[in-house]
């Protein structure tokens, strides 16, 4: 299916948000995920169904002001 | 001593970490500079990148409490989204509440901040809002459940100083019993200084000490000119009069002629 991943399109086959992170090689505490605009807890990505046409957000920590 | 959300803080100096010339540099900054809080934000992270995780290492390695900011948002449905991803992440309520209204000037939108302010202090957020030394404003935003304001005193950035010393001074007035910091607009330590000596509780910048010839050194200036201020407003400056008043006594003078 096509996801649209940090405003890049990608063709996966992860059915979970959790399966996704762990394909792409995301890994790490400190990671933040929202899908399709809402936040997804990191304890609920295992259960985070994907579907085509899905927008997700994966963020991680940055300097700021 | 300083309390925001109930948190006691002995340095009155928030300070950013962006825009430093390295990592190592930001991270003697912000120790020279005595700070206890500093504020962070999130981005995108690239497939298999582990740069927000060595940000994040190095920042808890400081001993610092961090702010999360949701710098960059420019709609209340962004900033609230951002600031629960930030919640997760940095496993702290305490949110810098900024929502752009103007490309140029990077002015707060007023409206937005405000129904922003309300939905995360319903959900539980500590929320410090990056907003203008407009005085309506804030009442509207202590109404939203906000317990600490942040006015700027110029454009983020822009290192002029306090513009509008009339309306700080109002908002102090007004405002008494409430945790006001300046944020955006300082350029140097005088500045800091100044707003301080008004009676405004702490100041947060970055960019006039990341982009300084010597950040290390800046910070350090910035310390003290925060401690300075904070100790002079408590020891009751004087009055500007109109006509000199002499220093030296004037009885007990010699007569020569």
């Amino acid at each position: 299916m096509k996801l649209t991943i940090n405003g890049e399109q990608h063709e996966v086959t992860a059915a979970t948000l959790a399966a996704l992170l762990a394909d792409l090689d995301y890994e790490g505490g400190w990671l933040a995920t929202a899908l399709n605009g809402e936040v997804v807890p990191a304890r609920e990505r295992d259960g985070c169904a994907l579907a085509d046409g899905d927008r997700i957000e994966i963020l991680a920590p940055m300097k700021g002001g | 001593m300083l309390e925001l959300y109930g948190q006691h803080i002995s340095s009155r100096l928030l300070l950013g970490t962006a825009l430093y010339p390295s990592p190592a540099i930001m991270a003697e900054a912000i120790t020279a500079s005595g700070a206890n809080i500093v504020t962070v934000s999130l981005r995108r992270e690239t497939s298999g990148g582990k740069s927000g995780g060595q940000f994040w290492s190095l920042i808890q390695s400081l001993g610092v409490r961090v702010l999360p900011n949701t710098a960059g948002c420019h709609s209340v449905k962004e900033a609230v989204t951002t600031a629960k991803m930030a919640r997760e992440v940095f496993a702290t309520s305490w949110i810098k509440l900024e929502v752009i209204g103007n490309h140029d000037t990077l002015q707060p939108d007023v409206f937005g901040l405000v129904e922003a302010a309300r939905i995360l202090a319903s959900e539980g957020f500590e929320v410090f809002p990056y907003t203008t030394d407009d005085l309506v404003v804030a009442g509207r935003l202590l109404d939203a459940g906000c317990k600490v304001l942040m006015p700027w005193c110029a454009p983020i950035g822009s290192a002029r100083g306090p513009q509008n010393l009339d309306a700080l001074r109002s908002l102090r007035g007004h405002f008494s019993d409430v945790p006001l910091i300046v944020d955006a607009g300082i350029g140097r330590p005088s500045h800091a200084t100044t707003v301080m000596e008004l009676g405004y509780d702490a100041v947060l910048l970055n960019t006039a000490v990341a982009k300084a010839g010597d950040p290390v050194a800046m910070a350090a200036a910035f310390g003290k000119a925060v401690e300075s201020g904070r100790q002079a407003f408590r020891a009751g400056p004087l009055e500007p009069r109109d006509m000199a008043v002499p220093s030296t006594p004037v009885i007990g003078m010699a007569a020569f002629s």
